[in-house]
């Protein structure tokens, strides 16, 4: 088992370095660059020295793959240098609305987990009942259904019930709690509701493998009470499938919010990496998918340490 | 990872006589209702995008200032939006767009997927190792993030968006079909057709891929969805389809929630399209992969 998580640990890199050269090179083949569009606005006529030179600032002028090593040196020691449209630091444009996004998405999950758990649970439970049913076709309508339609659909009922729109401009959380709350708990339930339906899904079909296992049987037979068969026995084994899907999720979660942030009207990560393609912003881009795509790789790697951690069956194979 | 039920099926697909045909399908209506009534609406879907001319009421791109923004009525039953389009006509011709992309990107995404799958598994060594890892790459960018920035860079052509929606799908499919087809390696008849030296390509096309038609099966039934899904979201954020191409999601866009509070009509039903759409194809999906692999539960 060792031998394996060493491995995993060391094939990340690989996976990094290949995402960042797909991302790089990707970004590059849009037509129009980042120069072109923003000397665009300012008149009718740019010259091609002015392009040129603008381009030589950025580096762009150089071959391509000595723009890239010199990318990832920087982006090696988290530095990612500055936006192209804007001309801050990427840090900086990124710092702004992480914080957004961070908090929506760990809304979000707490949303999916406190419906799927209880729902997956029972469904399992119940299995082929009518209870069963509703809970599945719940689930399936919830990977059916847009979140960002839902989010409209959630506009459209406040105003119309009660007269009254969450506050368009945020508020971060250690300014004014409640209002806080208030504004970003509609995208939350929007993209939480989908959320639960995958964890949903994996928590019952988790329960119902383990329900079936020996040691239920043995549980059974030895009279212990239902309930402490299914939280002693079951819950605790069906869990580690379910974990893993809500961390799966919430590593994509922070750059899925996409189109919901855009219903919302919230200026998050998802909102700028549309705009940062837009614009052609090269850097901004780059360091958006290294960020979503290395959370992602880590909590994938996490994962296995966690399996193997809580599975004495994995640690000691 | 035994996909045992999977050669059953294949069976009854390729060589039963026709009247096994419709008892396969009566049983399946009879044990799994909820996915009787998934194929149901999809079936009606596909009549109504077929003959979307005869049955929509009026020119799904007939702009009417006269009508605009008009409630639902005998003669709009649906309503018409900003431009005064009949939000019926438009839903009914939307279906094509959502089909065709969906159909497009789940067909070729899982074909493309189980080619590489297969292949992997069965040269394995090297060639696995690098496929693997290649698609690990492509996996760790989020669906709608790769599709992004393929549209960005293709253009939104709806053959562009369909490819857009494909490539993320690949690596997702190979993942699976990869691991169903490293049990069929070492099945003995594939050991009999190298030994009877069928070439590498026969040998993949002819014995391993009709044995991965199981999770082949559920993975493109739930890859439609999916598209339907990713399509209407990149429509939505003005990168799929473009205007005035009848489609769910460029239907939510724009006027839809600026209006939203006078002509509700504009937002309502175009979600409700795509949400029973997926739906359906996720309620016959879900039978389905019980009904030929239940082990493949976490798709």
């Amino acid at each position: 088992m060792r031998k394996y998580l060493i491995k995993r640990f060391f094939l990340m890199f690989p996976t990094l370095l290949g995402v960042a050269m797909l991302i790089f090179f990707l970004i590059r083949i849009v037509p129009g660059d980042v120069v072109e569009l923003r000397l665009a606005g300012d008149s009718n006529s740019v010259s091609e020295q002015t392009l040129a030179e603008e381009r030589a600032k950025f580096g762009l002028d150089r071959p391509v793959w000595e723009q890239f090593i010199t990318w990832l040196w920087g982006a090696l020691r988290f530095d990612f240098g500055k936006s192209m449209w804007t001309g801050a630091p990427i840090y900086e444009e990124i710092k702004l609305r992480f914080a957004l996004s961070l908090q929506l998405a760990i809304m979000a999950t707490i949303v999916a987990v406190l419906l799927a758990i209880p729902l997956g649970i029972i469904s399992a439970i119940k299995q082929d009942t009518w209870i069963d049913y509703t809970v599945r076709i719940i689930s399936i309508a919830g990977l059916a259904t847009p979140s960002f339609w839902l989010g409209i659909v959630f506009i459209l009922l406040m105003l119309i019930i009660f007269k009254w729109l969450p506050p368009m401009v945020y508020t971060p959380f250690w300014v004014n709690p409640w209002q806080n709350l208030l504004q970003l708990i509609w995208p939350a339930l929007a993209v939480g509701y989908r959320y639960s339906a995958v964890a949903t899904r994996m928590t019952r079909s988790a329960m119902l493998e383990v329900l079936r296992e020996d040691y239920i049987r043995t549980a059974r037979a030895k009279g212990l009470v239902e309930k402490l068969i299914l939280s002693r026995h079951a819950l605790k084994n069906a869990m580690l499938p379910v974990v893993t899907v809500i961390a799966l999720e919430f590593a994509f979660l922070l750059g899925g919010l996409v189109v919901t942030e855009q219903v919302f009207n919230l200026n998050g990560l998802g909102l700028l990496f549309v705009q940062a393609v837009a614009h052609r912003d090269y850097t901004l881009v780059q360091a958006l998918v290294m960020i979503v795509a290395g959370f992602f790789i880590v909590v994938n790697f996490a994962m296995d340490l966690v399996y193997a951690w809580l599975d004495p069956r994995i640690r000691f194979r | 990872m035994a996909i045992s039920p999977a050669r059953d099926v294949v069976v009854s697909v390729d060589e039963a006589p026709s009247h096994r045909w419709w008892a396969g399908i009566r049983d399946f209506i009879r044990q799994r209702p909820l996915g009787a009534v998934g194929a149901a609406v999809v079936a009606i879907m596909v009549v109504v995008a077929i003959f979307a001319g005869v049955l929509a009421p009026y020119d799904p791109v007939a702009v009417d200032f006269a009508g605009m923004l008009s409630k639902p009525s005998a003669q709009h039953w649906l309503g018409t939006d900003a431009f005064g389009r009949d939000v019926l006509s438009r839903l009914i011709y939307g279906s094509r767009t959502a089909l065709f992309v969906g159909f497009g990107a789940a067909l070729v995404g899982s074909m493309l997927g189980s080619v590489l799958g297969v292949g992997s598994a069965y040269f394995g060594g090297r060639l696995d190792l690098y496929l693997q890892r290649l698609m690990d790459i492509f996996l760790s960018f989020p669906l709608i993030i790769l599709a992004l920035a393929i549209v960005a860079i293709l253009g939104n052509a709806i053959h562009n968006v369909i490819m857009a929606i494909t490539v993320p799908m690949i690596p997702r499919c190979a993942l699976v079909i990869r691991s169903s087809a490293l049990s069929i390696r070492e099945m003995p008849y594939v050991d009999a057709a190298r030994a009877a030296g069928f070439g590498h390509a026969r040998i993949i096309l002819r014995h391993m891929l009709p044995n991965v038609m199981a999770p082949f099966l559920i993975l493109m039934t739930s890859f439609l969805g999916q598209a339907i899904l990713l399509e209407s979201s990149l429509s939505f954020l003005g990168l799929g389809v473009q205007e005035p191409t009848a489609a769910w999601g460029l239907m939510l866009r724009g006027a839809a929630v600026e209006f939203a509070e006078a002509a509700p009509w504009m937002a309502i039903f175009p979600g409700l399209a795509i949400s029973l759409a997926v739906f359906a194809f996720n309620l016959f999906g879900d039978s389905l992969r019980d009904a030929l692999d239940p082990k493949l539960r976490s798709l």
